[in-house]
């Protein structure tokens, strides 16, 4: 059985006050990753080709082709978790 | 310059990111690292390696006078009266720590003040903060301009019988802004005050001399200016030096460690300097390293390459300022500043605005950059920042400028 594990090599916190927090996918999961959530959340927007503007379940995030998604405001470590299970798995 | 020549030098600059040329601007971080400086490394682990001082054997004595003469280059290069003026540490960090440890606690007391400015680096604030809390003295911040320049007569008006040292930024890493440290030094000094300079962002750019700007410490890291990771200068005048105890204790930085005249501990005499400070063995390829960059400034001509880094900000501050989805922060005259540019792009956070340009190849840093409270001061969640070097181009330029524009539909 899968897990968030298989799919995120890294997830970083950023040192601004959006409190961003980026998940970097593996690199040989990252098709993988992103087939999933384009699958799952609600495209708002397709920026310049590269960037999707997502939602889901009403949280907003964006996707990067190469592999990052990064998400705004998230509460805590267990939220995103939480969130990267229903978008994944 | 002949910048094509230039950038045949550094390998890195033929990858590709994400189907792109890579084009690096993310300088003020750390830069890239030419052939010169890889190969001095190199040839030092195929050739050379041995541990430094106190062996007689071939290598140890090859490693030890590379070690020694990469000292005297860099002594040089920041016209040091002495090479024992020079301690090899990891960086601009370890340096400025060095000081609030090692002169800090042994100098300052209740009721005593430290000065610093608004626009510093967290690394020329929390080693001061930490030994404040130890030392029970006081840190007073001067403030800093709405256009990003310090505010001198604050600095001035915050000096006080009280002040046992002042600590700035020559350049500032957010920004770009150079700080008069000579006149700064020269007000210190006529109030009793010592001064400490943070050259991360200036050695690497433009000429530094320490006599001339009357500094009694200076603060900057190798990798910042082409050279290696984990190697850095502490620069401090001899008399400062002789009478500041060490940092850290271990080998190198003894002449005698005695038990039998200890009367059951050990009696032990400091090192000569420079070695006195540096405890342990050093980081002796990062030093050669070094000088090998040294080495590839001086021969490129620092002043050539401040006009290449201020020619390369002009035209992205003239192309960035025709974009109506960037905001350029802090001032855009470049008497004042270096090829620094700290900016916002319309609909992005700073970091989705790196992770969409790092789509295109383009490196740039994002967040605070070690400095939150000048970005708590102008009010800025965050920035991104796109910072240059010698092997930087116009076309570069034009093709981040091209990305920003196509980010534009947000």
């Amino acid at each position: 059985m899968s897990t968030v594990a298989d799919y995120v090599a890294r997830i970083e916190g950023t040192c601004g006050a959006e409190s961003d927090v980026i998940v970097i996918f593996k690199y040989e999961k990252k098709d993988e990753a992103i087939a999933s959530i384009l699958k799952k959340a609600q495209i708002k927007n397709k920026i310049a080709g590269i960037i999707f503007e997502l939602n889901f379940e009403g949280t907003s995030f964006r996707l990067y082709t190469s592999g990052k998604a990064i998400f705004r405001g998230v509460k805590n470590r267990q939220e995103l978790m939480d969130f990267l299970v229903k978008l994944l798995l | 310059m002949d910048i094509q020549a230039i950038r045949r030098d550094f390998p890195i600059l033929k990858r590709q990111i994400n189907g792109y040329p890579l084009i690096y601007f993310d300088n003020a971080a750390t830069t890239q690292k030419p052939n010169q400086v890889i190969d001095a490394v190199t040839d030092f682990y195929q050739n050379h390696n041995g541990n430094v001082h106190r062996a007689v054997h071939e290598l140890s004595l090859e490693a030890t006078e590379l070690y020694e003469q990469s000292r005297e280059e860099i002594a040089k290069f920041i016209n040091a009266k002495e090479p024992s003026e020079l301690v090899f540490v990891r960086g601009t960090t370890e340096a400025i720590n060095l000081v609030a440890y090692s002169w800090g606690l042994s100098n300052l007391n209740k009721g005593d003040e430290v000065l610093l400015s608004l626009m510093e680096h967290h690394a020329n604030i929390v080693p001061w903060e930490i030994t404040s809390k130890i030392k029970r003295f006081t840190i007073k911040y001067a403030s800093v301009k709405p256009d990003g320049t310090l505010d001198y007569e604050d600095f001035e008006s915050k000096i006080t019988n009280k002040t046992k040292i002042a600590c700035l930024s020559h350049v500032s890493n957010v920004t770009g802004i150079i700080n008069d440290v000579k006149s700064v030094a020269k007000i210190a000094h006529d109030h009793g005050v010592l001064m400490l300079v943070d050259g991360a962002q200036s050695v690497p750019h433009l000429s530094v001399d320490v006599q001339d700007l009357g500094m009694d410490f200076l603060a900057f890291s190798g990798h910042k200016m082409l050279g290696p990771t984990g190697i850095g200068v502490f620069y401090g005048k001899e008399e400062m030096l002789k009478k500041m105890p060490p940092f850290m204790g271990g080998g190198e930085m003894i002449k005698e460690v005695s038990y039998s005249q200890g009367h059951g501990q050990c009696s032990i005499s400091w090192n000569d300097l420079p070695w006195k400070f540096e405890a342990g063995t050093p980081n002796i390829s990062g030093a050669i390293g070094l000088a090998a960059a040294v080495r590839y400034l001086k021969s490129l001509g620092l002043d050539n390459v401040l006009a290449h880094e201020k020619t390369l900000a002009k035209y992205a501050i003239e192309c960035m300022n025709e974009c109506q989805n960037v905001n350029i922060y802090g001032p855009s005259d470049l008497t004042k500043k270096l090829g620094i540019i700290p900016f916002g792009l319309k609909g992005f956070s700073s970091h989705e605005a790196a992770a969409a340009f790092n789509e295109y190849g383009i490196m740039m840093r994002s967040g605070f950059h070690c400095a939150q409270p000048l970005h708590e001061l102008f009010k800025l969640e965050s920035s991104i920042r796109a910072s240059f070097y010698i092997y930087n181009t116009e076309a570069e330029i034009d093709s981040f400028i091209e990305v920003i524009k196509e980010f534009n539909q947000i």
